[in-house]
């Protein structure tokens, strides 16, 4: 090799290597960001009163960054969304892998991919228009928009990722497992309770973390459909103003490096704290299915 | 034993068949609703005019042209990076330490919500660079966005390429970049191109990052540069539920916007997911 193309080789080595890092440096800088722009709120504002202040009173002459409802707001609206996207994208999932022939999986799996693409704000208008009035009639309420509406709207919303995922996992369960199951006398429905699910119980219960995670991230359905009103949640009829909505409704009015400002990031810190746990845990849970299935192929 | 067993069977499958088919006629009402109600809306005036009176009339033009530049410039940003890194890690190092670190940060990168991504986008490149609310930084957001998405339809494309590929080129006394070049991008490009135009599908229908860093509900007339405010689909819609003086007539409006958001979007990602399907069965077939 002549010296002009060691240079070039060299010289493309080193853009990749730089290119390869950028994910590393720009979640380092998120982080970085969030702890710098959150920090000054603590010089003046305890901590615990942040965490665990019942009122977020954040335009008042003595504002009160009390984030407790809004953390409970986001726990109730994922908590319910489970309800729905855990269920339904198993079986959704168990459905395309265990009992749809080829044909019926070439339509029906596309199908998911495309409720998986629909904007967020998409779901959020759909919530608004047709689903709160709906929950409106149905329970008498002065407004449709309420923490039960987006749990609704959540829970179809993150239904695809839990069914594309899950679907993943049960696609990794051998063959053979299945074979042995059915040569030994059980029907198919015995096989997927019995069989499937247990071996592919990680990578099933990995998609569910992952399905909450995107829940409780989901900012502009839970800002459209949730009311938006910061108190303590005591039911699910009433209107609430989860974390995520809370950020995007009031960014827009704080003053550059005031203490609201400041507490709009904090909220930020303590939802990408959360969904950060989420992740590794499914990292954690999902490299550890992927050893005993090694093991028993 | 054996009716208990059929069925308990014939439960469980019904079980199943109900889940899949709860999920979809979801998704069929959504579209039934946005469609036929958003149908009604839609003409060409809609669709390259300015909003007028109020938002109560007029088109969407600003906010249809505002999202296209955004995404074309995520798209640009996050492209050569995400492609570049899936080299990197599949092509020149072995399987080691750093690759792993930067595997997990893609992960976590691609778990972060989106309105964090926003937050750090107001910070650095609004505040910071100085960038102003603009094209440019909410192209560089919505870039970081889509960025770990990339890297891994990169990165699956390139692992499927045979290693007997690579080993031949070698052996004929090519250099590495050369082999990348000439080879390996090649052999790669339909998976790439795939993850490329689900990411273009993903960036157009995100609100949450241009929030702060790039959207307005109003704008007169047409951006002139990337330092400019811009209208966008996603925000409009946005915008028309929650602001405004005319809740009733800017509903139409938005179920009109939603139609186009909707139909841009599908559009594109059923695209993405119609050239995997044909790739994987020539793959597999």
């Amino acid at each position: 090799m002549d010296k002009k193309h060691r240079i070039k080789e060299l010289m493309y080595r080193w853009i990749f290597g730089i290119f390869a890092f950028t994910s590393l440096v720009f979640l380092t800088g998120i982080t970085i960001t969030l702890f710098s722009e959150s920090l000054p709120l603590f010089k003046h504002y305890h901590l615990n009163k942040f965490l665990l202040g019942r009122y977020w009173y954040p335009t008042y002459e003595t504002p009160e960054f009390g984030a407790l409802p809004l953390i409970l707001a986001s726990i109730w609206v994922t908590a319910g969304a489970m309800f729905i996207c855990i269920p339904l994208g198993i079986g959704s999932a168990l459905y395309l892998s265990e009992l749809a022939g080829d044909k019926q999986r070439a339509v029906l799996k596309p199908l998911i991919e495309i409720l998986a693409s629909i904007p967020s704000v998409v779901y959020g208008f759909f919530g608004m228009v047709i689903v709160a009035p709906f929950i409106q009639k149905i329970f008498h309420l002065p407004t449709g928009l309420t923490a039960l509406t987006g749990s609704l709207v959540l829970g179809i919303m993150a239904t695809p990722t839990v069914a594309s995922l899950a679907e993943d996992a049960v696609g990794f369960v051998p063959k053979s497992f299945r074979e042995a199951s059915l040569a030994l006398g059980a029907n198919k429905w015995q096989t997927i309770v019995k069989v499937i699910i247990p071996s592919a119980s990680s990578g099933i219960f990995t998609a569910a973390i992952l399905g909450i995670s995107r829940a409780i991230g989901e900012t502009m359905t839970v800002l459209m459909v949730t009311g938006g009103s910061a108190v303590i949640p005591k039911s699910f009829l009433q209107p609430v103003r989860p974390i995520t909505s809370t950020i995007a409704a009031e960014m827009g009015e704080t003053v550059m490096g005031s203490p609201h400002y400041n507490a709009l990031f904090a909220l930020g810190l303590i939802l990408f704290l959360i969904t950060l746990f989420f992740n590794i845990l499914a990292e954690f849970i999902s490299s550890r299915h992927r050893i005993t299935l090694g093991a028993g192929r | 034993m054996k009716a208990k067993n059929s069925i308990s069977e014939k439960i469980g499958y019904l079980l199943l068949f109900l889940c899949i088919s709860f999920t979809l006629i979801f998704l069929g009402l959504i579209l039934y609703f946005i469609t036929t109600r958003g149908i009604k809306i839609i003409s060409w005036e809609f669709l390259t005019q300015q909003p007028s009176s109020g938002m109560t009339e007029g088109g969407i033009g600003p906010a249809i042209i505002g999202t296209l530049y955004l995404t074309f410039g995520a798209i640009l940003f996050a492209v050569p990076i995400g492609v570049g890194c899936a080299i990197y890690l599949n092509e020149y190092t072995p399987k080691n330490f750093v690759v792993n670190i930067i595997r997990i940060s893609v992960n976590n990168l691609a778990g972060v919500p989106s309105i964090v991504f926003g937050l750090f986008g107001f910070a650095v490149f609004v505040k910071f660079f100085r960038f102003g609310v603009s094209i440019l930084s909410g192209s560089l957001t919505l870039g970081i966005l889509i960025l770990p998405g990339i890297i891994s339809a990169s990165q699956e494309a390139l692992m499927a390429i045979p290693h007997s590929l690579r080993e031949a080129s070698l052996a004929l006394g090519a250099t590495k970049w050369q082999t990348i070049k000439k080879i390996i991008i090649p052999a790669a490009l339909p998976g790439i191109l795939t993850g490329v135009i689900l990411s273009i599908g993903r960036a157009a229908g995100e609100t949450a990052p241009i929030l702060f860093t790039a959207a307005a509900f109003y704008v007169k007339g047409y951006p002139r540069s990337i330092f400019s405010e811009v209208m966008a689909l996603p925000y409009h819609i946005y915008g028309l539920m929650t602001e405004g003086i005319y809740p009733e007539k800017q509903t139409q409006i938005a179920y009109g916007c939603a139609l186009v958001l909707m139909f841009l979007v599908l559009g594109i990602s059923a695209i993405a997911i119609y050239f995997r399907q044909k790739q994987r069965r020539t793959h597999y077939g």
